[in-house]
Formats: structure tokens, C-alpha cells, sequence
């Protein structure tokens, strides 16, 4: 087998006496749709930002493809194929749509530091490609601070894609969106996997998203992982339902999760 | 041993009047986020009141009821200002109510010249205060100790207030997390002009009780001001403590730098406010939570494209109307036009940060007297031919600038702006204390263009092509991949970064080309008027650029050209009466009001209104 | 401020608001005045009082060469550089013969640099900066007031005279301040060889610390003081330094102490015995500088200041280089300036061809309280002809000749 895309070995991160992520560790195959999940407070977002690089690891590595990327800045870390979306949404609000992806493409291709060419020239085509792939061409003039919260997600993702990575990381991808975009939003990215061979490791609340789309799943609590498997072991384990007792509606939708 | 102790006690006693007047300006901005310039304006009245008062009110009762008269009825002013002036303006994006404060400062000047007179007024005694005590030996001034008991009271009500009533829990709620309050219910409004109010008041209190020590003088507003803005920034903006503390710091320093460094008198209070920034980014007291620091307050800017044809053209006929300027009009008009045109240049470089960069710069006269003082400095003591200490003018600043934007870029907001009129004041010191090599204050003078450009056409000429050159330089950059890198970083540095923009090395190269862009109109203006001097270095230099780019709209791109033009005109017109500093200060207040998103983007809605431009999409 | 005073000034204003629309008389000689009449308000409003006076004696007797005077005030804000631009419209534009005023120094040289450069002709009325006529001096600029040199060379010739050892110097940090330390160490050293400087102590400029100051100076137990503070700071100083006892059995010398601006708002709180250059108008009883004082008083119902007389001497001298002069040409008025003898309320004085400077004295006198104001008592008039370098040290110190 050829290197996992992302690996993780014994990550951890302490605040303090508080362990916020103990001794995690996990692979991300490639072309994988892993989710994970966990209840508020488990120690997701800051898992996710040990993986970018906004936060450096109290020990532990990662590693991209085989290679350490531990506690690079996350600079570094996009450069070497690492795209990611935020669970608040980061957008550029002065700019339209097209040019949020334009600035993207233009670090993509290290043109940052020009002062010469016209930037709202430049990789059009390719903006617009990739504003289609997430369904937003009809949108591309429009200024991005009066986009609805789902195409802002959608942007997001168009931005992310722009430096075609290897490995996608997804916080919460689908956090405020109405129930029929967020199927539709997950499907886009189950299809970037199909298409693309991106590996997708995301973040969730919602349960009947995770178990429609993801192939894997992890489940953290209090900072360790509990459970790991596919869909339908990670829904018997008795411990996974321990953690999210008194949320069954999450799990009472089983039927519908699996006719979409 | 009585020295040192009677030099600790005098530094107490001054730390008393910079306190209240310093502490006033921390609660405002603390509530408010208004950067209150004309704080110092307010403790002038409370000085001028004060003194009214006490020629009314006989004895003791009557002087110290007047202390406390003149800080209520200072407290009343602000009242008005706040609720006349500032209130229209809370929506307006970031900083934009600083200008409508200095609109303020120029209104009491030329009020408190007409009801007082233009002599300075000696402070009355406290009764029964004249004369000293000894203490070991060493005569202390009594009044002195009252103030060194006074303040510790006035400190304790303020911290009661501040701890233990309903208004304090509001207070320190707004000045931590603004939505809080309106979800507790308040009148944000009422609120905000209350804290005003007590702001105002404690600067008047602080005037009023300094008179014994002093008087009351027109220049009081001005040469107080940048004192208590070292204070407000050392203790850490909004924090009552760090306002104490910094002021008996920056007091008992400064008495002991008068007796082992005399000459230390002008610089001592910047250098310690560089290192306490550099080691506490924050003040001593301060929290990490400015202004700014969630993008931009208010709506966003629009999104903009290069120039279309329509447009090119007419920029196109303005230049060519300037450039026939000799054809038709008077050799001063050319004089004119230069200095409008070498202005613009810098408020146009002033905005390419604050506009694109969202980096508020309180010192950006460092750059233009830097460059100006490059090019004296090369043709006084090098002999340097005209031409080439012409070109390292703009090098000398934008290598000034990169290295002063390296330090303050560690820092964000209010807390970066006020870091660079560190610096720049730091180099205006250095300037006006260094006699031998740069004329101190008497300036360098004698430095006038070569023998090809003499002529006022020609210069006209060489300063329009530069200016409007530089002008378009920085708009073509504005419209480049780094222009819009730098806007990125300004919408969101954290999706910048997770693209793999280096937003500070971005924001380093808009500060270093902004400064570059200043240090050529810097350049310009040297060989314009023959000699330069510490004036060009000043903070009021500074916020000449800061007031048109606002003015102009911050969010347009054009609005520092137009400001800058519309500023200077206005100003070369007004001056020619006697109460220009009352009409200037009227109509600025009055722009602001009407036109709160700058002169351009005020005519731009209007037309959007009207029809004339197309709408942009609603964004509230 | 009392009512009338109030409606005087809006009064002012209003007519100040309608003079450049007003027709002027067509022939006047027009002569520019650059001054801060706002941010220096205090000292530009006597000096632009005194101008006045002067204009209508000379109008009412006929003008000069045939035609009336007339001054086209402007304000600079304070600014050099705004004083440029307005040079360069005066000039080119309304059409004036030639520049004066100012009193910050800085905007002095800023307008003598223009002068230079243009050839307009240029005569600095108030700034003492020594600079003006030596090192930066040029062929168009002239100098009425008596220079910082002079000035502290007659307090060093007094200080010489008390036999005080151990000096401590107060002057405020900027280049009037360390001229006028300068030339008061070379005076006195020159006098005096055995004097010692213990102490010099630079308050910055309007924002001094004075009970810091006090302790300083204290601390380095002069025998003497010599204190070049001025307005607010010279308040402060006086008060601290009088409560701390520090001019006890002191000798004090004060540069420009006694000039009414700064002894008046000390009212009666004025150092008493300090030695000190200034202008006691209240103590001229004859001659024409008491004609001039009655002229003023009448004039305008208040008293002169040391600003009032300059202007007054200003426009002396301007109608009586034109005179000379007999045209209005630049040359002929630049030719006529050298040497220029004009008879003023202080005497005759003398533009000296050597470095345009005139030979404008300064009183100098001890000050003391009487009805609780602060006056000054035992002066007599110096002569600037009597302080001012040889003519060798001159040409040294100034480079330019012409």
C-alpha cells in the first residue's frame, strides 16, 4: 500500500493541565471520505488546526504523504497540497465572487508579489471552471458580501480546490446551511473524491450527512478517539452511544440518511 | 535621600492632572472605540472655565467648587458634542469619528481665542495652599500634595464606579464584547453619552485642577495631547489601572530624566512607549481586542475594476487641463496646484495602506518629512547634485518604512496606529534635537531645485508628472495580483493565510511602497519651497493626510486625490479670513455628518440614488 | 471677555471677511505681511497694531514717494511652508513690492530662503534666530529686531557685573533656546573667563516640568541663573522656583523677561530683581518713544507690548527704504536697504550694510512688583550697535557676500 495521505501518530495537545487532543492517531487513505466526529468540546477544531498549522502539536506528528509536516506553518503546509474551509466562513467581502477564486489561483501560482499585470485578468477560465464544479458560475459577478451563507460555503470550497489539493480538510462544512444544500453540498464533495482522488477528512454535527457520504468514520470525546469503522460500526458501538446519549434524534434518521 | 523622595513626590504630584485627562480618553475609547483627538480641547475649557470661575467664586469653597464646576460644565460640552457630532457618525466606518474630532479641536480653538483673548492666563492660588512644607529638608510645593492626595481619591470613585454600580457593569461589559450590551437591554445611545460625558468631564477636572500649577493658555489642548495618548497606549487602552500606573511611570521617569538627562526632555516618554509596545504589544493593562481586528467595521467595500474608457477619459481631460495651466493661468496658480498636487500624492500613498492595507497609520509624516529631510540632508552636508538627493528622497523613506513597518506590523489596530506616531514622533525628536546636522527646528534651508528646473513652470511640470504618475503608479498596483493580495489580507487574513499569502510580508511591502510614495511627495515638496523643517515630521502633518483620506472616503479608491484636492482648496480659501480655524472646523464636522462615507462615496450613492450610476447590490 | 470686546472682534471678523473683495486704492504701494496672527495671536495682534499706526502717520502725511502704503496681511498657520506659498502670491499675484513679518524663526528662514532664490526683498520684522543674517543670511533679506546674540550678549555684560561664579542655565530645547545659551556662555566667558556653567537644563518647549526643573537647577547650587524660558513655561517656572525658594539670594537673568507679553500675565506673582531684557513702555516720559506710547494708547485704547513697536518699526523702516529708495523696483529697494538710517522710537538705527542686520537695541532693567503688576526699574536703553561681533567675526560667520 502506498503511503497514507495524511497520518497522524500520538497527537496531542495540552492547554494547560487540560489535554484538548491525547494521543491521537489515525490515517486518511487516499481518495478516503473520512469523517469526524464527536461532540462539542471533543477537541475537533483543534485537532484540525494542529493538522493546517495554526497550532502546534504538545507532542505527536503528522505526516503528509510520508512526509513530517509537524508544526510547519500553515503556509507551508497549503504549499505542499493541503486545502482547507473554515467552519465560519473566510471570504474576501470587498471582492466578487470570481475574484475570491482569482486570489486564490494567483497564490496557487506564486504571482502574489506582481504589481504589473491586471489581476482581474488572470485565470478567468480557470476561476470560472472551478466556480462551475461548485455550481456558483451563475454567481461569479456578483460581490461577495451579499452571497447567502450556503454559496459562501460553496465559494469556500471552490477557493480550497483552486490549489488543487491532495488532501482536503473540511471543518464543518455544511454548519448552517438549510438540509437540502447540505446534501447537495456533500455530494459535490463526494463526487471531487470520485472525480479527483482528493482525500477529504471533514468535520460534522450532523449525523445524517456523516453517515450518508463518509466511508470512515472517528469519533473523539474528551480529546481521545472512541471508536473508529464504517458507518454501520460506528452506530452499534455501545460507546459511541453513550457519548451522544439523549441525542437520538441524530440517530433516528437512520432510514433517511440511506435513501439519499 | 530627601532629593530622590521630594523628586518621587513631584513626579506623583504632575502624574495627578495626566491621569484624570488620560483616563477620560481610556474610558471613551474603551466604550466608545472613538480615538478622541480633541481630548486635549476638553481639558483647555477645563482650564479656561475654571479660571472664570474662580474670579467669580471668593475663597476656598469657591476655588474648589470651581475645580468641580468646570468639570461638570465640560461634561455638558461633551454632552453636545457627543450627541450633535459623534452621535450621526457611530456607523461610519472605522476611526472615520477621529476626523470629526479634530473638526472639534479647531471650533475651541478659535471659541475659547474669541471669549478668553489671546494672552495667557496665570492660574489662580489655592487659598490657603501657597508656599511649601518641608519634607526631610526639601521644599514640596502644598498644593502639590493635594494633588498627591486628590488623585488616589478620584482614582478609588472611578474604580467604585467602575466595580461596584450597575453603570460600571455596563461599562466594563461594553468596553469588553459591544452586542453584550444591547442584548442586556440598554440604550447603547445613552450609554455611550454618558461615558461621554464622564470622559469629558474628567479631562476638564484635570485642566481646572492644574491651574494653580499653571494657567490656561491656548496651547494647552495641542501640548497635552500626545502625552496622554502615550499614557492611554502604555496602561493599555480602556484599562483604568494602566491609565494610573503609566501616568506616575511616564511622571516620576520624566522628573528624573530632567535632573540626570536634560536633554532628554523631548524624547524620553516615545522611547519608553516603543519598548513597553515591543515587550507588551498591548500596554501593560491592555487585552488583545481592538478595533479591527473582525475586518472592517461597517459595510465592505465595493469591488472595483480598472478605469473604463469613460473614465480614462475623463482623468484623461482633467490632466491635460491641469498640464495647460500655464497657457491660461497666473504664475501662483502654478504655485497653487503644485502644493495641491504634491499633497495628493501623499494622501494618495497614506490611503493605498489605510484603504487597500486597512492599516491605520497615525505617522505616515514620518515618511514625507523623512524624504524631504533625505534630500536636504544630501544637498547640506554631501553637496549632492539636485537630481540625485531628489531620487534617494523616496529610497531613504521606503527603506525607513520597511523597517518601522517590520516592528509595528507585530501589532494590530488602534495598537499599530498608535505605534507608528511612536516612531514618528521618536524621528521627529531625533530631527529637532540633532541641531548639528539637521538645523533642529531652524531647519535646513537653501535647498532649491537645479539650475533646468528653477523656473515655477517647469517645476509645475516635473511636480505633476511625479505626482500624477505616482498617483496612477499606486492605482495600478491597487489593481494588480499584490493589490488585491493586500486587500485579501485586509478582508481576511485567515483565509490569506491558509492560501498561502504571506499576509505580513504583503502588508510590509504596501507599508514600504506607501512610504516610498510619501517620501516622493516628500521629495517634491523640499525643492518646492526651498527648505524643510520639523513641522513636515509632525503629528499634525500626520493627520492632515489621516483627515483628507477620510474625508475623501476611505472606501473608494479615488477618495484620497479628491480629499486632498478638495481639502487643500478649501484651506487655501478659508485661511484668507480671520476665523478660518472656526469655518474649517464647521465644515469639516459638517462633511462628516453628511457625507459619512467620504466625499466620493457620498456623491457615488447620491448618484446611485439619482439614477445617474448603476446601483451596487445592497449589502446591508 | 467682556461684551464690547466681543462684538469688536466679530466686528473685525466681519470686516476682515469682506477685505479681499474690497476695491483697493489703485496706486497704493503694497507691501506683504506673512504672519501667525493665529496660532501666536498674543504677540501678532500688538505687532499688527503697531503696523497699523505707522500706516496711517505715514499715509496721512502723504504716503511715500507720492503714493499711499498699504499691507496685505496674511495668516501662514504657523507653517513654513504654507508661508512660501503665500510669499510666492503676494508676490506674484497681488502684486507687493516686497515681504515681511514673522515671528517664529523657522518661517523667518523659510521666507529669507524664498527671498534668496527669487530675488524678492525680504525684511524679517520679529524672528531673532542669529542664523537669519549670518549663516543663513542672503543678499534680499533684512533683519529690524535686535538678534538673540544681541540680546544675550547685554545680559551677559550685566551678569559680568554681579560677580557670580557658578551659572546654571534654563533655556527651552530648540534652537532659540540653544542660541541664546550659546551666545550668553561666549559673552560671558569672554568677560568674565573664571565663570562656570554647572548646570544647563532643556524643558521641552511649552511642556516643561517644572517642579523637575526646580529641582535640577537646585541641586546644582548656581550662584546664578540665566532663564531663556518664555509665556506658559515661564510661568510655571516662576512659580515653582519662588514657592521652592530657588531664586533666594540668586542672582536671575531672563531673556526677553521683561517684554510685556511675558512680565503681564505673571501679574502680581512677577519675579522681583531678576535682570532682564524686555520694553518699559510705563517708564519712557520723553522723546519720541513717548510719542510713540501716547500715539498708541490713543490709537487703541491699550498699551504697547515690545510687539506694538516692532510693527511700528517695521513700517518705519519699509516707508523709509522706499524713500530712499525712490522706486519700487527691487534692486534700488535692496540697494537703499544697506545702510538705511531710520529714525524710530528707540532712536536712530542703522541696517548695517555688513550683514542687514539693524542696529535695534533692547532695554534692560531689573524687574519688580508695583501695584501688583510686574514692571521694570533701573533700565536703560543698549544700543545693538554696541553687541554685535567685529566685522571680521561677521564675514566669518556669514558666508554669503554681496
Amino acid at each position: 500500500m502506498t503511503n497514507p495521505a495524511l497520518e497522524t501518530k500520538g497527537l496531542t495537545k495540552a492547554f494547560g493541565g487540560l489535554m484538548a487532543v491525547d494521543n491521537v492517531s489515525f490515517a486518511l487513505a487516499q481518495g478516503e471520505l473520512l469523517a469526524l466526529i464527536g461532540p462539542n468540546g471533543a477537541g475537533k477544531s483543534t485537532c484540525f488546526n494542529m493538522l493546517m498549522g495554526q497550532l502546534r502539536p504538545t507532542r505527536g506528528s503528522v505526516h503528509l504523504n510520508g512526509a513530517d509536516i509537524t508544526g510547519l506553518s500553515p503556509r507551508r503546509i497549503w504549499r505542499m497540497g493541503v486545502g482547507r474551509t473554515f467552519q465560519i466562513t473566510a471570504t474576501y467581502a470587498s471582492m466578487t465572487v470570481i475574484e475570491n477564486v482569482q486570489m486564490a489561483l494567483l497564490s496557487h501560482h506564486g504571482q502574489v508579489f506582481r504589481i504589473f499585470p491586471h489581476a482581474h485578468k488572470m485565470h478567468r477560465d480557470r476561476a470560472m471552471a472551478l466556480l462551475e464544479m461548485v455550481g456558483m458560475a451563475a454567481q461569479a459577478e456578483r460581490h461577495c458580501a451579499v452571497l447567502a451563507y450556503g454559496d459562501l460555503k460553496r465559494l469556500e470550497l471552490a477557493i480550497a480546490l483552486a490549489h488543487e489539493p491532495s488532501v482536503l480538510l473540511m471543518d464543518e462544512p455544511t454548519a448552517g446551511m438549510a438540509p437540502r444544500e447540505r446534501i447537495a453540498l456533500m455530494q459535490l464533495t463526494a463526487d471531487i473524491v470520485r472525480d479527483k482522488g482528493v482525500s477529504v477528512l471533514f468535520t460534522e454535527h450532523d449525523m445524517d450527512v456523516v453517515f450518508a457520504h463518509a466511508h470512515r468514520i472517528m469519533v473523539l470525546n474528551r480529546g481521545q478517539l472512541i471508536a473508529e469503522g464504517n458507518v454501520a460500526q460506528v452506530r452499534e458501538d455501545p460507546r459511541v452511544q453513550e457519548v451522544y446519549l439523549g441525542g437520538g434524534t441524530v440517530f433516528a434518521s437512520e432510514g433517511a440518511a440511506e435513501n439519499a | 535621600m530627601g532629593l530622590f523622595i521630594a523628586q518621587v513626590l513631584t513626579g506623583l504630584a504632575n502624574a495627578g492632572a495626566l491621569f484624570m485627562v488620560a483616563s477620560g480618553l481610556s474610558l471613551i475609547f474603551g466604550v466608545t472605540r472613538i480615538v478622541n483627538f480633541a481630548h486635549g480641547s476638553f481639558y483647555m475649557l477645563g482650564a479656561y472655565i475654571g479660571y472664570t470661575l474662580m474670579q467669580v467664586l471668593p475663597g476656598a469653597v469657591g476655588f474648589w467648587g470651581a475645580i468641580l464646576l468646570a468639570g461638570l460644565a465640560v461634561g455638558v460640552l461633551g454632552v453636545l458634542v457627543e450627541v450633535l457630532v459623534l452621535r450621526p457618525v457611530y456607523r461610519a466606518p472605522e476611526l472615520f469619528q477621529l476626523v470629526a474630532t479634530f473638526g472639534v479641536i479647531l471650533v475651541i480653538q478659535d471659541l475659547a481665542l474669541l471669549i478668553w483673548g489671546p494672552e495667557d492666563l496665570l492660574g489662580p492660588r489655592a487659598p490657603g495652599l501657597r508656599g511649601v512644607v518641608r519634607i526631610m529638608g526639601e521644599p514640596i510645593p502644598k498644593y502639590d500634595i493635594a494633588l498627591l492626595v486628590i488623585t488616589p481619591f478620584v482614582a478609588l470613585g472611578l474604580w467604585y464606579l467602575i466595580t461596584k454600580t450597575r453603570v460600571g457593569v455596563l461599562v466594563r461589559a461594553a468596553t469588553q464584547d459591544r452586542e453584550m450590551v444591547g442584548a442586556l437591554g440598554v440604550n447603547q445611545a445613552w450609554l455611550f453619552t454618558g461615558v461621554f460625558a464622564l470622559g469629558t468631564a474628567l479631562a476638564g477636572l484635570g485642566g481646572a485642577l492644574q491651574l494653580p500649577k499653571g494657567g490656561a493658555d491656548l496651547m494647552m489642548d495641542f501640548n497635552i495631547l500626545t502625552a496622554v495618548f502615550v499614557v492611554v497606549v502604555i496602561g493599555g487602552m480602556g484599562s483604568l489601572p494602566g491609565a494610573y500606573l503609566a501616568a506616575v511611570i511616564i511622571s516620576v521617569l520624566n522628573v528624573f530624566g530632567v535632573t540626570y538627562l536634560p536633554q532628554s526632555t523631548l524624547v524620553l516618554m516615545f522611547v519608553v512607549m516603543v519598548l513597553v509596545l515591543m515587550i507588551r504589544p498591548y500596554g501593560l493593562f491592555g487585552r488583545e481586542e481592538v478595533a479591527g481586528e473582525h475586518g472592517q467595521v461597517g459595510e465592505p467595500e465595493r469591488p472595483f475594476k480598472p478605469a473604463g474608457l469613460q473614465v480614462r477619459l475623463l482623468v484623461g481631460a482633467g490632466v491635460a487641463t491641469l498640464a495647460a495651466m500655464p497657457l491660461y493661468a497666473s504664475t501662483f496658480s502654478q504655485v497653487l496646484a503644485t502644493d495641491i498636487l504634491i499633497f495628493c500624492l501623499f494622501a494618495a500613498s497614506l490611503h493605498f495602506m489605510l484603504g487597500l492595507g486597512g492599516l491605520v497609520s497615525f505617522g505616515h509624516a514620518a515618511f514625507f518629512g523623512g524624504g524631504a529631510y533625505v534630500a536636504a540632508l544630501m544637498v547640506t552636508h554631501a553637496d549632492s547634485p539636485m537630481e540625485l538627493a531628489f531620487i534617494l528622497a523616496p529610497i531613504g523613506a521606503g527603506l525607513a518604512a520597511l523597517i518601522i513597518g517590520w516592528v509595528c506590523l507585530r501589532l494590530t489596530g488602534v495598537y499599530f496606529a498608535m505605534l507608528t506616531l511612536a516612531f514618528a514622533q521618536l524621528i521627529w525628536s531625533l530631527v529637532f534635537q540633532w541641531g548639528d546636522v539637521t538645523g533642529g527646528d531652524d531647519g535646513l534651508v537653501g535647498i532649491w531645485p537645479a539650475e533646468w528646473l528653477k523656473e515655477t513652470t517647469v517645476f509645475f511640470y516635473f511636480a505633476l508628472t511625479l505626482s500624477v504618475g505616482g498617483i496612477i503608479a499606486l492605482r495600478h498596483v491597487a489593481h494588480s495580483p499584490f493589490g488585491y493580495a493586500l486587500r485579501a489580507a485586509r478582508d481576511s487574513a485567515r483565509q490569506a493565510e491558509a492560501t498561502g499569502i504571506n499576509t505580513k510580508r504583503v502588508q510590509l511591502l504596501a507599508f514600504g511602497l506607501a512610504g516610498t510614495m510619501a517620501g516622493l511627495a516628500g521629495g517634491l515638496f523640499v525643492f518646492s519651497k526651498g527648505s524643510v523643517f520639523p513641522n513636515e515630521l509632525e503629528i499634525a502633518r500626520s493627520f492632515d493626510a489621516l483627515i483628507v483620506v477620510f474625508l475623501g472616503g476611505v472606501k473608494t479608491l479615488a477618495g484620497g486625490v479628491a480629499g486632498g484636492a478638495f481639502f487643500k482648496g478649501v484651506e487655501d480659501i478659508l485661511v484668507r479670513f480671520e476665523y478660518w480655524r472656526l469655518a474649517l472646523g464647521l465644515l469639516i464636522i459638517v462633511v462628516v455628518i453628511l457625507a459619512p462615507d467620504g466625499i466620493v462615496g457620498s456623491l457615488r450613492k447620491a448618484a446611485e440614488r439619482v439614477g445617474l450610476l448603476k446601483r451596487g447590490e445592497d449589502t446591508t | 471677555m467682556k461684551r464690547k470686546t466681543f462684538l469688536k472682534s466679530l466686528a473685525g471678523a466681519a470686516a476682515l471677511a469682506l477685505a479681499p473683495m474690497a476695491v483697493l486704492a489703485q496706486d497704493a504701494i503694497k507691501i506683504g505681511e506673512i504672519n501667525h496672527y493665529k496660532r501666536m495671536a498674543a504677540f501678532a495682534e500688538p505687532y499688527k497694531k503697531g503696523i497699523e499706526l505707522a500706516l496711517e502717520e505715514i499715509n496721512a502725511a502723504g504716503g511715500v514717494i507720492g503714493r499711499p502704503l498699504e499691507f496685505i496681511f496674511r495668516d501662514d498657520q504657523g507653517k513654513p511652508g504654507e508661508a512660501i506659498k503665500i510669499a510666492e502670491e503676494l508676490m506674484t499675484r497681488d502684486g507687493t513690492v516686497m515681504l515681511t513679518g514673522t515671528i517664529l524663526s523657522n518661517v523667518g528662514l523659510a521666507i529669507s530662503s524664498l527671498a534668496g532664490e527669487k530675488g524678492y526683498v525680504y525684511l524679517a520684522s520679529e524672528p531673532l534666530a542669529d542664523s537669519i543674517t549670518w549663516a543663513s543670511g542672503n543678499a534680499y533679506t533684512f533683519r529690524l529686531r535686535s538678534s538673540t546674540y544681541m540680546q544675550a550678549a547685554m545680559l551677559a555684560e550685566e551678569a559680568a557685573k554681579t560677580g557670580a561664579k557658578r551659572y546654571a542655565t534654563i533655556a527651552p530645547n530648540y534652537a532659540y533656546g540653544k542660541d541664546a545659551v550659546a551666545a550668553f556662555k561666549e559673552n560671558l566667558l569672554r568677560l568674565q573667563p573664571d565663570a562656570e556653567f554647572v548646570t544647563e537644563q532643556w524643558p521641552a518647549l511649552f511642556k516643561i516640568d517644572a517642579g523637575a526643573e526646580v529641582q535640577a537647577l537646585e541641586r546644582a547650587k548656581p550662584d546664578a541663573i540665566y532663564n531663556v524660558t518664555f509665556g506658559p513655561d515661564l510661568a510655571k517656572l516662576v512659580r515653582e522656583g519662588t514657592d521652592r525658594g530657588l531664586f533666594d539670594g540668586r542672582t536671575v537673568l531672563g531673556l526677553l523677561s521683561g517684554e510685556p507679553e511675558y512680565l503681564d500675565p505673571l501679574g502680581d506673582e512677577a519675579p522681583e530683581g531678576w535682570i532682564v531684557t524686555g520694553y518699559p513702555w510705563y517708564g519712557i516720559t520723553d522723546g519720541p518713544g513717548k510719542t510713540f506710547v501716547d500715539a498708541y494708547q490713543a490709537r487703541w485704547d491699550d498699551y504697547p507690548r515690545l510687539g506694538s513697536i516692532v510693527g511700528y518699526m517695521t513700517a518705519q523702516s519699509i516707508a523709509a527704504v522706499l524713500t530712499k529708495a525712490g522706486s519700487t523696483e527691487t534692486d534700488a529697494i535692496r540697494a537703499a536697504f544697506k545702510g538705511l538710517e531710520v529714525d524710530t522710537p528707540m532712536g536712530r538705527i542703522t541696517y548695517r550694510a555688513i550683514d542687514h542686520q539693524s542696529t535695534m537695541g533692547a532695554y534692560v532693567g531689573r524687574t519688580a512688583v508695583v501695584d501688583g503688576k510686574g514692571i521694570m526699574v533701573d533700565w536703560s536703553y543698549k544700543d545693538g550697535a554696541n553687541y554685535l561681533p567685529s566685522d571680521e567675526e561677521v564675514r566669518k560667520l556669514r558666508p554669503v557676500t554681496d
